[in-house]
């Protein structure tokens, strides 16, 4: 008999876990999926090209069902889990069904922070998150022609872009004094600002909720300085939280999120927790890269190996409103560190490099990021970049030929 | 593709630069410019060209030219501007006298314009204040052959260097400054085994093919051929039949070369050479028959420069090897026709016409010129007709197709003179030189080469003519018409009705020959009736052309027959040899200057080729080794050079070549080019006591590590200024003008300066102000229009790569992206634009695996590239690349 191995969550994690372990061990565990969402795993990243309508709903799906069967995984999906006994090691389904299991993994996600003001549950108020927000959206906007994103995070612009590109007139109202600042400089932030407005979508910054407004349904959002900014569609796109309610149910430690050792492993032992869901050494993370080290991680785990998880080096590396944007280390430079700088606005380029102790210890990359993950393998590996500091600006290629391979004798 | 495009014929003409005078083919293009070669039937060339030559064609743009008229900065009529000359002259001669005004020609002239322009001071203003650039370049040679000859007389022909069987060189860089007759030396080397010897104190590039190279001390010449003299004598190697026959004066020369060099090891000890070079130098002179010793600036330039000719000349008159193929003394002029203005008298020590200030001349030449006030005795040397410009003596001047204010000793002096003056004519065909910045008052627009109609003169006495191929531009006219212009307007105009260079040539010529009967060596009578068709078709043609004697080439004084009033040869006894000015404790060294390859006097025309100012693009200096560590100077850093007559930054080049305790800098850079490259403000004024020519070899000099902390480059369109206390150097580069520049002002202040420097344009800017470095480049409709890169001084940015990018009219976004790293992206594959962000792979990666079948879809892409397999939000793009490469594939 196999064990028994239930993963709670069908994301990104979910998936990458499964295949690094079909990988691995194919058949060593009997894996059950269940999945809030009725429908088969998604590319998450891609909502907002859906929404924008440059990507069709078919095209997200990650995996083909026979893909999971193939690899002896039983899908549960359209359930949610209610509780977890951790002792007599069985899961609850909200369908008073109970499913026992050897080893769990939760890999539940996060979800959108909603804010704590008044006329948040009036209609027209939506978050952006998942495939049934996006529905939402998109009907929303068939009747409505103006919409207020709260939020000008990556989730937020995003839901902007998408909403700008469906054709509605679009405002985006950020807390903060620039756009994306965990992932951008001021200088980055500026060029994200004018690259969104040029999108046609008008950016409020400093710009703090103080309710929404509207009779019947959402009309506005007020501002605590007195603005209204009028729009009859308003998505929340404030962050997102650690979906850990399952977690703390079942008695298992929870700050942030699930807190889990350099295995994935909780407190309780065989039991994992992966993805947006997880906190490792006081750090939730909220994008795919850390997730698909972790489930790489914990899959050698759960085949006898002993990979550990470390962290990951944060690095950011997409696309927001149609420009590449890449950051990683210490992109802002802290104090006693040097920059290097390069700008092309006729390009729409901007670069900073942030240098440490003659190694490369952050990088902001807006505009163009073919150079990103050179960037942060050196951020990585804390190589000298002194012999081809003058080239390290240029890519690869060039600095490399430039200074052949001086750091590696 | 109809019929192919239409090319006018080629037009036979000549380079406008050194003495060799090459034959060039000049093809116009119909737009301004004109195909370049050789021309295979110039017996000066033989179809050759050097570097300058070729790049000919590079240099006839009008963006520096002056195309109109001015006075005093304002556009001007020609009625206007000639009336404002002939009026100022002549106001000027009638209160303070003829000596009050004085014109300073150029070798650049053609034979016409010196002839009129002498014509009009010696024979109708009456004074002799005519002299030319001619003094700096060969005025000691003229000087010698005619102490020796009697006359100013080349005795040889280029035919010599092909059938010699020793070479010698004596301060010439021929492979540089004569590169088409190096190549004919070394053609003989090679065919026939010639030797070549090689006496200069640098190492130059000519001396590299030598058999013997002799590092004679500075201005020590004089002891080495002194020497030679007496080694010919103690040996029983002279000729004494030819001797006895055509020469006196041997017994005083060998009394004094006794006393200055009597030996081997006198003579080694004097030179600075070692006796064994010595010697072999003597005994290689002494074997061999067939001897051509070549002499040029580093014999001229000197104040014992006469002497030193002299002392050539005494042992080839000593050893009868003169005139006779393959042997004899061989002055290579630098100017393309200073051979022509020492034939018309262009020169304040001369008439006309090889004719003198003796009585006899001055009314030969009044007669014929029928002129009532002929100048009576020789005028002002270059050098002191600028002293008597600053004393005020001298009120107006005319100077022509040159740049004193560069290219004179104590060119700071010289500028300053200028400014003193109550009218300064320039004639050029700059719009702006550091002469024309002085003062000037008038500007008249030259034709230039390509434009210019007439003749010039080679070192072999060779005449060829310098034809149009291109149309005068603006209202540029020749010199020798605004000269019989203002000749007419000062009252001249019977003796000034000339309507073509064809005119003026015939009575040139008909002077030479008038009651010549074989008195003077310059004569051209056949060629005195050339209709004007014929005038156009003169082949290249050497003088002697007397009428009614068979047109051969000829040498002279293998028969003796010099013009002295005996007949015979004079050799004169040298004064003991030392530089003018000692070196000093404050002054230690010795400033040697030249010319570099690929440039030519003030860089007016070659300055507008790049490929020409891409050889060694700023004003530099050579030290030897030893005294660089000496002075704390590094190769590639920079000194300040200093003279008592002022000062240059340059750029140091520490080479072996140098001579120890001398250093080498380069004449060319002006004020236009360079921020302090101006080496004839440092240059001594002292000159030769016969030949009035500056010592420009030997002037003491201290040399002290000029510091930058920042160095780089700027490239613009059109003309940048940089702030006053930069360092820079400019040059030509493919679409603009480039600047090399050096820098204490931090790159932050760069960075602020950058703005405005390419006002308007988009900037793009690199900063890593830890490092020192600041790289901006500036577009304009997509189009590079500037940029600007600083960095530290120990690791300058580069241009090469920046400067080709500069060339082309569109430039690709990848190469945008790459313009500021001052690399060439040559050879580095270009990815194209991020498709998989996760693991950075392009769309050029991804159509070449499908491409070359190394993916045929999304999954194989992934599993080749891995693009895809990660956070997979590319995967619908990289759908939409294989259905288009699917696509493309079927069309």
């Amino acid at each position: 008999m196999s064990e028994q191995l239930v993963i709670i969550g069908n994301g990104m994690a979910t998936m990458r876990l499964v295949e690094e372990l079909s990988q691995r061990a194919l058949g060593r565990y009997a894996i059950a999926v269940i999945g809030e969402e009725p429908r088969l795993a998604y590319n998450r990243v891609l909502l907002s090209s859906v929404l924008a309508r440059e990507v069709s709903r078919g095209d997200v799906e990650l995996k083909a069902a026979d893909w999971y069967r193939d690899r002896g995984v039983t899908l549960i999906y359209g359930q949610r889990a209610v509780s977890i006994d951790a002792n007599v090691r069985r899961i609850k389904l909200a369908n008073g069904g109970t499913l026992p299991f050897n080893k769990l993994v939760l890999a539940t996600g996060s979800k959108p922070i909603r804010l704590n003001v008044p006329g948040m549950d009036l209609p027209g108020v939506l978050t952006f998150r998942d495939i049934g927000d996006v529905d939402s959206i998109e009907k929303a906007a068939l009747r409505n022609r103006k919409a207020v994103v709260i939020g000008g995070g990556l989730l937020g612009l995003e839901a902007a872009y998408g909403l700008a590109k469906a054709g509605l007139k679009v405002s985006v109202i950020h807390l903060m004094d620039r756009l994306m600042e965990r992932q951008l400089d001021a200088r980055g932030s500026d060029l994200l600002k004018a690259a969104v407005e040029a999108k046609g979508i008008t950016v409020h910054l400093n710009a703090e909720t103080a309710s929404i407004k509207g009779a019947q349904r959402a009309q506005a959002v007020v501002l605590k300085d007195g603005r209204e900014i009028a729009g009859d569609l308003v998505v929340v796109a404030a962050g997102i939280r650690a979906n850990a309610d399952l977690a703390q149910g079942a008695g298992l430690e929870v700050g942030r999120g699930i807190v889990v050792d350099d295995h994935m492993q909780t407190g309780k032992a065989g039991i994992y927790a992966i993805g947006e869901c997880a906190e490792h050494q006081g750090i939730c993370y909220g994008l795919v890269e850390p997730a698909y080290e972790q489930a790489r991680v914990l899959a050698s785990h759960l085949c006898g190996g002993d990979a550990r998880y470390d962290g990951s080096v944060l690095a950011t590396n997409l696309k927001v409103s149609g420009v590449s944007v890449f950051s990683a280390g210490d992109f802002i430079g802290a104090a006693g560190t040097e920059q290097i700088v390069l700008s092309d606005p006729g390009l729409g380029a901007y670069k900073k490099l942030v240098i440490a102790d003659g190694k490369l210890a952050g990088a902001v990359l807006f505009g163009d990021t073919a150079d990103g993950l050179w960037y942060l393998e050196l951020i990585r590996s804390g190589a000298s970049i002194d012999a081809m500091r003058d080239d390290l600006m240029f890519g690869r290629a060039l600095a490399e030929r430039a200074a052949p391979k001086t750091l590696a004798a | 593709m109809n019929a192919p495009a239409q090319h006018p014929p080629a037009v036979r003409t000549t380079c406008p630069y050194c003495g060799v005078g090459c034959g060039v083919l000049a093809r116009p293009d119909g737009r301004g410019g004109a195909i370049i070669a050789g021309d295979s039937e110039h017996p000066a060339n033989f179809g050759r060209l050097c570097s300058k030559g070729s790049a000919l064609g590079e240099t006839l743009g009008l963006g520096t030219r002056l195309l109109q008229p001015m006075i005093s900065g304002n556009v001007s009529s020609w009625d206007r501007a000639l009336d404002a000359v002939a009026d100022g002259f002549a106001k000027t001669i009638a209160e303070h006298g003829p000596d009050s005004v004085a014109f300073y020609l150029s070798g650049q002239l053609l034979t016409e314009d010196y002839y009129v322009a002498n014509k009009l001071m010696k024979g109708f203003i009456g004074s002799s204040n005519v002299d030319t650039n001619s003094r700096l370049c060969m005025a000691s040679s003229v000087a010698g052959h005619r102490r020796a000859f009697g006359a100013d007389t080349v005795p040889g022909t280029y035919a010599d260097l092909d059938e010699a069987d020793l070479i010698i060189l004596v301060g010439s860089n021929a492979a540089w400054c004569h590169p088409v007759l190096y190549q004919r030396m070394i053609a003989n080397k090679r065919e026939r085994g010639a030797k070549l010897i090689v006496i200069d104190p640098r190492r130059t590039a000519t001396a590299e093919e030598a058999d013997l190279f002799l590092p004679v001390a500075p201005g020590m010449d004089t002891a080495l051929f002194c020497g030679l003299l007496v080694h010919l004598a103690d040996n029983l190697a002279m000729n004494y039949e030819y001797i006895d026959a055509h020469t006196t004066g041997l017994p005083d020369a060998l009394v004094r070369a006794r006393e200055i060099a009597p030996d081997v090891m006198a003579t080694a000890s004097a030179t600075g050479l070692a006796p064994a070079d010595v010697a072999r130098f003597f005994a290689m002179f002494t074997a061999t028959e067939k001897t051509v010793t070549c002499y040029s600036q580093g014999v001229n330039q000197s104040a014992q420069g006469t002497d030193k000719v002299t002392t050539i000349i005494n042992c080839h008159l000593a050893t009868g090897r003169i005139g006779k193929a393959g042997m004899g003394p061989f002055s290579l002029t630098g100017q393309p026709n200073a051979m022509g203005g020492r034939e018309v008298g262009g020169l304040a020590n001369q008439l006309a016409a090889h004719m003198n200030f003796t009585p006899g001349d001055i009314d030969k030449v009044g007669r014929f010129w029928n002129a009532k006030s002929v100048a009576q005795r020789e005028g002002l040397k270059a050098v002191q007709m600028f002293d008597a410009i600053d004393r005020g003596e001298i009120k107006a001047l005319w100077i022509m197709a040159t740049n004193p204010a560069v290219s004179l000793p104590r060119a700071g002096f010289v500028r300053a003179a200028l400014a003193k003056l109550d009218l300064l004519v320039i004639s050029d065909n700059v719009a702006s030189n550091d002469t024309i910045t002085a003062n000037a008052h008038v500007l008249l627009p030259a034709a230039a080469w390509g434009e210019k109609d007439g003749t010039v003169t080679n070192s072999e006495r060779r005449i060829s003519r310098q034809r149009p191929f291109l149309a005068l531009p603006g209202e540029a006219k020749p010199d020798w018409w605004m000269v019989t212009q203002v000749a007419q307007r000062m009252g001249y105009a019977d003796a000034f009705r000339f309507n073509s260079p064809a005119d003026i040539f015939r009575e040139h010529a008909e002077l030479s020959a008038f009651e010549n009967a074989g008195t003077r060596d310059f004569d051209i009578g056949a060629l005195a009736a050339l209709d004007d068709d014929a005038f156009n078709a003169l082949d290249p043609v050497q003088w002697p052309a007397r009428a009614g004697e068979p047109k051969a080439e000829k040498r002279f004084f293998a028969e003796g027959r010099f013009y002295t009033p005996d007949g015979k040869a004079k050799m004169i006894a040298p004064e003991r040899p030392k530089p003018q000015a000692e070196v000093s404790v404050d002054f230690p060294l010795r400033l040697n200057t030249g010319r570099i390859r690929d440039q030519w006097h003030t860089m007016t025309r070659t300055g507008l080729s790049p490929r020409l100012g891409a050889h060694l693009p700023e004003p530099f200096v050579e030290v030897h080794p030893a005294d660089a560590a000496n002075m704390g100077l590094h190769h590639g850093g920079f000194a300040r050079v200093t003279t008592p007559h002022g000062a240059c930054v340059l750029k140091v080049i520490v080479t072996e070549g140098q001579m120890r305790g001398s250093v080498f800098a380069p004449i060319h850079w002006s004020g236009e080019t360079a921020s302090s490259g101006r080496i004839g403000e440092l240059v001594s004024p002292a000159i030769d006591p016969f030949s009035g020519q500056p010592e420009a070899k030997a002037t003491p000099a201290s040399i002290a590590p000029a510091e930058f902390q920042y160095r780089g480059f700027a490239l613009s369109r059109g003309r940048l200024s940089l702030p006053k206390e930069t360092w820079w150097a400019r040059a030509v580069i493919a679409g603009g003008e480039g600047m090399l520049l050096a820098t204490n002002d931090a790159p932050s202040i760069w960075r602020e300066r950058a703005a405005a420097l390419f006002g308007g344009a988009e900037i793009a800017e690199y900063a890593d102000e830890l490092r020192g470095s600041y790289r901006m480049a500036a577009f304009a409709e997509g189009r590079l229009v500037g940029c600007l890169f600083i960095g530290p001084a120990d690791a300058a940015p580069q241009w090469d790569a920046v400067k080709l990018l500069f060339e082309s009219e569109h430039m690709g976004e990848a190469q945008r992206r790459a313009v500021l790293s001052g690399k060439s992206t040559d050879g580095l594959a270009d990815p194209g634009p991020v498709v998989c962000a996760c693991f950075g792979v392009g769309l050029n990666v991804i159509r070449t695996a499908l491409a070359d079948g190394s993916a045929g879809n999304v999954v194989e892409i992934g599993k080749a590239l891995r693009a895809g397999t990660n956070c997979g939000s590319c995967l619908p793009e990289l759908k939409k690349i294989v259905a288009q490469g699917r696509v493309a594939a079927t069309v």
